[in-house]
C-alpha cells in the first residue's frame, strides 16, 4: 500500500512540478511586455510620470529581476500561497481574484459532475435492458454528448432565458440584490445557477449514459455472463456482475474526462457571464493578464490532479485487482 | 480481513477529501456567509460604513440607474489618485474636482472652488489663489477645507502618482493660508495643464490619505472611502459597482442640484451580446458600449435613444489616427505620407464599418469641440481629402515609380507596409482592411495585421532614445476629449522622443524643434487668451498639414445608448447638452449633471 501511494505521490508531484513550470514559462515567453501593455491603457499621464508608474508596476509584478530569480521567487511565494499580482484587477493579489470565483465554479462543477455521472450510469444501465428506453435514450444521449457546451448553453439561454423568461440570462445573482442570508437571495442564486448547471449536466449525462449502455451490453455478451446464464443463474445476478465490471471503465473515464469537463465549464460560464473561474479566465485572456492566467491554470492543474487522486482512491475501493496489485500480488 | 481494512481506509480518505471539497463549495457559494456586504474581490480593508448609508438588500428598480460600458474588469480600487484603474464613478460621483469643465460649451464651472477660473491668477500670472467652497462636508460629516486641497496638491509630488505638476507644471508652493484659501505659486506656469488639473483632479481627504502618501500609495484601495460627491460607496463585487446617494451632498443646497437615482449599479462589461440583451430588455439604462448597427437599435422600438436622433448618433470623443513610423522609408518622406493620407477613403470606413455613427476627422486632427481653433482656410488650402487619382499623381511627382500596379521605393525596392491594430478590436480590424483596399487603388501596398494588444505596443514603443520603433503603420486614439488642444499637440510633437515601457507620446517619431517650441508656448498661454491660442494652433496646424506627421482618420464616438423605459430626459443635442458617458474623466466634464436632469418614468397604470 505504501509503495502504491509512494509511486502515485511521486507521479503527481512530478506532474505538478512540470505543469507549474510550463505554466510559469508561458507568460514570460509570450511576445510583448505586460507592463508596457498596462501603461498603454493609462491615458493622460505626463511622460515623466509614466516612467515612474512603469517602474512601480515592474516592482509590483516582480519583473525587475532576472528570469532565474523570478523562477525561484515564483516557487518561494507559491509555497506561501502567493500567486503574485493581477493586471485585470489592477495590482490586487491573484489569489484574491481566484478565491472570489472558486465558489461559483465548484458549486457548478461538483454537482454537475457527480449528478450527471450517477444519472448517466443509472440510465445507461436501464437502457441496456429495456428496448423502448434504449430506443429513446440512445439517440438523445448521442445528440447530447455531441453537443458543444457553448451551443447548448446558448440554446438554453434563448429558450429558457430569453423566450420563456424562466431563468435569468446572466450573472451570479441579480444586479438589484446584495448578498444576504435571506430566502430571496438564496432563490435568486439558485435561479442564476440553474441554466449553467443544466447545460453542463445534460452534455455530460449523454456521454455517461451511452458509455454505460454499451458497456453493459458488452459485459452481458461476454463469456462469464454466458457461463452464468448456462449455469442457470438468475438474470438479476448476471446483471449485477455485468454492472460492476462495466463500472470500472466509467470511473477511468471520469478521471480522463475531468480536464475536458473543466474546459466545458469555462465555456459555459462565459455564455452565462457566470462569475466563476471560466469567466475570470476569459477576462484574464482579454486583458492579457499573464499573472492571473498563470494562477488560474495552476488552480486547474491542482484541481485536476486532486480529482485524479480521488479517482485513484475510489479505484482501490471498487476494483479488488488494485488492492491485490498493491500488495504485490498478480490479479 | 486485511482487504477489508484497506478498503475502509481508502473509503475514509475519499470521504474526507470529498467532504472538504464540499465544505469549500457550500460554505462560500453564498458569499454573504463569509464576507458580509463585500463579496468576491472586495478587499477586507473596508472601513466602518458611514451611519448614513441605508442597509438594504434589494434596490427598487424605479430608484436605480443601471449603467455599463466603463468597467472592463472587477472593480478593484476606489483610490481616486489611481486615475487609470479606479472603479467607475470614484472620481465624479464620490470625489470631485475644484471646477467642472464642459467641452461642449467650453465653460469652467466652479465646483469645490468658487469664483471664475481666470480670476484666480494675480496680475503677474504667477500666483493662483483657490477659493475653497465653504459649507462642503465629507460624507463622514467632517468639514472639507483648504487643508484637503493643499494636501491633494502636495500629494502630486509623490512620484508613484505620475504627475508633472511640480516639475514641468511649474508649481513651486501650495499653502493653505486660511480655512478657505489655498495659494499656489508657480515659476513658468503651464497654464493649459493647470486648467486641466483644476477640473481633472479629485480632491482627497487629508485625514485619510496623509498616512498613505508614500511609495505604496497606489496599493491603498480606499474601499468605502469618504468623499464629497453626490454618491457614496455601497458595495462592489466581481461583476458590479454599486453607489448610493449621499443625502447630504453640498450642491443640493449650494447649486440647487439634486441627483435623481438613489442607487447606481454599474455592471462590469461582459460579452457584447449580453450587454446588448440587457440594454434592449431594459435591464440597463445607460450603455457606453460600442454596438454595431446602432440605427437598428434606435429604430427597433426598444425605447433606446442616442445623443443625436439621426446620423451621426454619437458625439466625437477622440481622434482615431493613422500613425506612420517616420523613421522608416518611405514613411520618412512627407510627400509620401501626404499621398497616403490622400489615398485613404475615410468615408468608406465611416459608412461601411461604422454605419455612420462616427464622422470623418478634420485633417488637423482637432476634435469638433475645438473647431474654433481650426484654421479652416488653411485646412482648405493645405489639407488632404480622399482622391485616388490625386494620390497617384502626388506619388509620381515625388519620384515614386509604379511597378506592377504598386509604387516602389526610390531605389527600386518594393514597398509593403504593415498596418497593425490590436486583435479583437473588430471595428478597427474592419477599418484597416478598408484602408488597405483604398491605398492599394493608389498603388500603395498595405498588409493589414492584428496581433495581440501587447505585441502592438511592443512594436510601437522605442526601446531607447536611439533605436526607432519597428512598426510601419498603426491606428491609435490615445488623446481623449478635454479642455485644451495642447494635449493633442503634445501627443503629436513631443520632444525629446519618449521611449521604453512608459512611452505615451509621439509614436510616429517625428522631430520638429519649431513645432515643439510652439507646443510649449501653447502650454504657457492662459486658457482665457483664446486669440493667443488660435495664433499658435494655426501655426501648428500648418506643420501638421504640410508635413503630415500623423494622419487623422475619423472621430471615434462617445458611445452612448440610453433606454427611456425607466429613466428619461437623457442628454441630446436638442435637450440637455451633456456628455452622456460614465467613463473616467467624463463625470467631471459635466456628465454628473445628467444625473440631476433625468427623471423617473411614472409606472404605467
Amino acid at each position: 500500500m505504501r509503495r502504491y501511494f509512494g509511486r502515485k505521490l511521486l507521479t503527481y508531484t512530478l506532474t505538478f512540478f512540470i505543469a507549474a513550470t510550463i505554466d510559469w514559462m508561458i507568460p514570460r515567453f509570450m511576445p510583448g511586455d505586460p507592463v508596457a501593455g498596462l501603461m498603454a491603457k493609462q491615458g493622460g499621464l505626463s511622460p515623466e510620470g509614466a516612467a515612474a508608474l512603469a517602474q512601480y508596476y515592474n516592482n509590483l509584478f516582480g519583473l525587475n529581476h532576472s528570469l532565474p530569480e523570478q523562477f525561484v521567487a515564483f516557487w518561494t511565494s507559491l509555497a506561501q500561497g502567493d500567486l503574485g499580482r493581477s493586471i485585470y484587477v489592477h495590482g490586487r493579489p491573484v489569489t484574491e481574484a481566484i478565491m472570489g470565483a472558486v465558489p461559483y465554479t465548484l458549486a457548478l462543477l461538483v454537482p454537475a459532475i457527480l449528478l450527471s455521472w450517477w444519472a448517466g450510469n443509472s440510465f445507461g444501465a436501464l437502457a441496456a435492458r429495456r428496448k423502448w428506453l434504449d430506443n429513446t435514450v440512445l439517440p438523445v444521449g448521442y445528440i447530447l454528448t455531441a453537443t458543444p457546451y457553448m451551443w447548448l448553453g446558448l440554446m438554453l439561454a434563448f429558450i429558457l432565458g430569453f423566450s420563456l423568461r424562466i431563468f435569468p440570462l446572466s450573472g451570479g445573482y441579480g444586479f438589484d440584490l446584495e448578498p444576504a442570508l435571506t430566502w430571496r437571495f438564496f432563490t435568486d442564486l439558485v435561479a442564476h445557477w440553474m441554466m449553467p448547471f443544466l447545460s453542463l449536466f445534460m452534455v455530460m449525462f449523454g456521454g455517461w449514459a451511452i458509455g454505460m449502455r454499451n458497456m453493459i451490453i458488452y459485459e452481458l455478451e461476454s463469456d462469464y455472463s454466458r457461463y452464468l446464464e448456462a449455469l442457470g443463474a438468475p438474470q438479476g445476478l448476471i446483471r449485477k456482475y455485468a454492472f460492476r465490471n462495466a463500472m470500472l471503465p466509467q470511473i477511468t473515464g471520469l478521471a480522463l474526462q475531468l480536464g475536458v469537463i473543466v474546459a466545458g465549464s469555462l465555456v459555459t460560464e462565459i455564455v452565462f457571464s457566470y462569475p466563476g473561474i471560466g469567466s475570470l479566465l476569459f477576462n484574464a485572456i482579454k486583458s492579457e493578464d499573464y499573472f492571473l492566467l498563470q494562477g488560474i491554470f495552476l488552480f486547474i492543474i491542482v484541481g485536476t490532479l486532486l480529482a485524479n487522486f480521488i479517482v485513484d482512491l475510489v479505484y482501490i475501493v471498487v476494483d479488488p485487482r488494485t488492492r491485490v496489485g498493491m500488495r504485490g500480488g498478480t490479479a | 480481513m486485511e482487504m477489508g481494512k484497506s478498503r475502509v481506509i481508502a473509503l475514509l480518505a475519499v470521504a474526507s477529501i470529498v467532504a472538504s471539497a464540499c465544505s469549500t463549495s457550500s460554505g462560500s457559494a453564498s458569499p454573504a456567509a463569509s464576507t458580509g456586504t463585500a463579496p468576491s474581490v472586495a478587499p477586507v480593508t473596508v472601513s466602518a460604513a458611514p451611519s448614513t448609508a441605508p442597509v438594504v438588500e434589494v434596490y427598487p428598480r424605479a430608484e436605480t440607474l443601471y449603467t455599463t460600458g466603463k468597467q472592463w474588469g472587477a472593480p478593484s480600487t476606489w483610490n481616486p489618485l489611481d486615475a487609470g484603474n479606479m472603479a467607475m464613478g470614484v472620481f465624479g460621483l464620490q470625489y470631485e474636482p475644484l471646477y467642472m469643465y464642459d467641452p461642449l460649451k467650453d465653460v469652467y464651472t466652479p465646483w469645490l472652488a468658487t469664483g471664475d477660473i481666470a480670476a484666480g491668477w494675480d496680475t503677474a500670472k504667477t500666483t493662483y489663489t483657490i477659493h475653497v467652497r465653504t459649507g462642503v462636508k465629507w460624507s463622514d460629516g467632517s468639514d472639507f477645507t483648504s487643508a484637503d486641497v493643499a494636501f491633494t496638491l502636495l500629494a502630486a509630488k509623490n512620484p508613484a502618482l505620475g504627475s508633472n505638476l511640480w516639475t514641468t507644471g511649474g508649481v513651486t508652493a501650495a499653502d493653505a493660508t486660511d480655512a478657505s484659501t489655498v495659494v499656489v505659486k508657480f515659476t513658468k506656469p503651464a497654464y493649459q495643464e493647470w486648467a486641466q488639473w483644476l477640473y481633472n483632479s479629485a480632491i482627497v481627504p487629508k485625514a485619510t490619505f496623509e498616512s498613505k502618501n508614500n511609495a505604496d500609495i497606489l496599493k491603498f484601495t480606499n474601499a468605502n472611502g469618504v468623499g464629497t460627491g453626490p454618491y457614496m460607496y455601497k458595495t462592489a463585487a466581481a461583476d458590479r459597482m454599486v453607489w448610493v446617494k449621499n443625502p447630504n451632498w453640498w450642491a443640493t443646497a449650494a447649486l440647487k442640484l439634486e441627483v435623481k437615482p438613489k442607487y447606481i449599479v454599474d455592471i462590469v462589461n461582459s460579452s457584447n451580446n449580453v450587454a446588448l440583451g440587457q440594454l434592449l430588455q431594459g435591464g440597463v439604462d445607460l450603455s457606453n458600449n460600442y454596438f454595431p448597427g446602432v440605427k437598428s437599435i434606435v429604430d427597433g422600438g426598444y425605447g433606446v435613444t442616442t445623443y443625436f436622433a439621426g446620423v451621426p448618433y454619437m458625439l466625437g470623443g477622440n481622434t482615431a489616427t493613422l500613425i506612420p513610423n517616420t523613421a522608416k522609408k518611405p514613411l520618412d518622406d512627407p510627400a509620401f505620407r501626404k499621398a497616403l493620407a490622400t489615398a485613404i477613403d475615410t468615408n468608406d470606413i465611416v459608412t461601411k464599418v461604422y454605419g455612420s455613427i462616427v464622422t470623418v476627422a478634420d485633417p488637423s486632427g482637432l476634435l469638433p469641440n475645438f473647431s474654433k481653433y481650426i484654421d479652416a482656410a488653411q485646412v482648405k488650402s493645405l489639407g488632404f481629402t480622399f482622391d485616388t487619382a490625386k494620390a497617384k499623381s502626388m506619388l509620381a511627382a515625388a519620384g515614386y515609380k509604379t511597378v506592377g500596379g504598386f509604387v516602389t521605393n526610390k531605389d527600386g525596392s518594393p514597398i509593403k507596409l504593415t498596418l497593425e491594430v490590436p486583435d479583437g478590436w473588430s471595428d478597427w480590424m474592419q477599418a484597416e482592411n478598408s484602408i488597405a483596399a483604398s491605398a492599394a487603388k493608389a498603388g500603395i501596398k498595405i498588409d493589414p495585421q492584428h496581433p495581440d494588444y501587447n505585441t502592438v505596443v511592443a512594436h510601437r514603443n522605442r526601446a531607447d532614445a536611439k533605436t526607432p520603433a519597428t512598426f510601419d503603420l498603426q491606428i491609435n486614439n490615445d488623446v481623449q476629449i478635454g479642455n485644451t488642444p495642447w494635449t493633442w499637440y503634445d501627443y503629436v510633437f513631443r520632444q525629446p522622443l519618449p521611449f521604453g515601457t512608459s512611452e505615451n507620446r509621439n509614436y510616429e517619431g517625428y522631430s520638429n524643434a519649431t513645432a515643439w517650441a510652439l507646443v510649449q508656448k501653447l502650454d504657457s498661454t492662459p486658457v482665457e487668451d483664446v486669440a493667443g491660442m488660435k495664433t499658435i494652433t494655426s501655426a501648428l496646424q500648418k506643420i501638421q498639414l504640410t508635413d503630415t506627421p500623423v494622419i487623422p482618420l475619423w472621430y471615434n464616438g462617445i458611445w452612448a445608448q440610453m433606454n427611456n423605459t425607466i429613466w428619461t430626459g437623457w442628454p441630446s443635442d436638442k435637450g440637455n447638452q451633456i456628455l452622456p458617458a460614465t467613463w473616467n474623466g467624463y463625470w467631471n466634464m459635466g456628465a454628473v449633471l445628467l444625473l440631476t436632469q433625468i427623471t423617473a418614468v411614472p409606472p404605467a397604470k
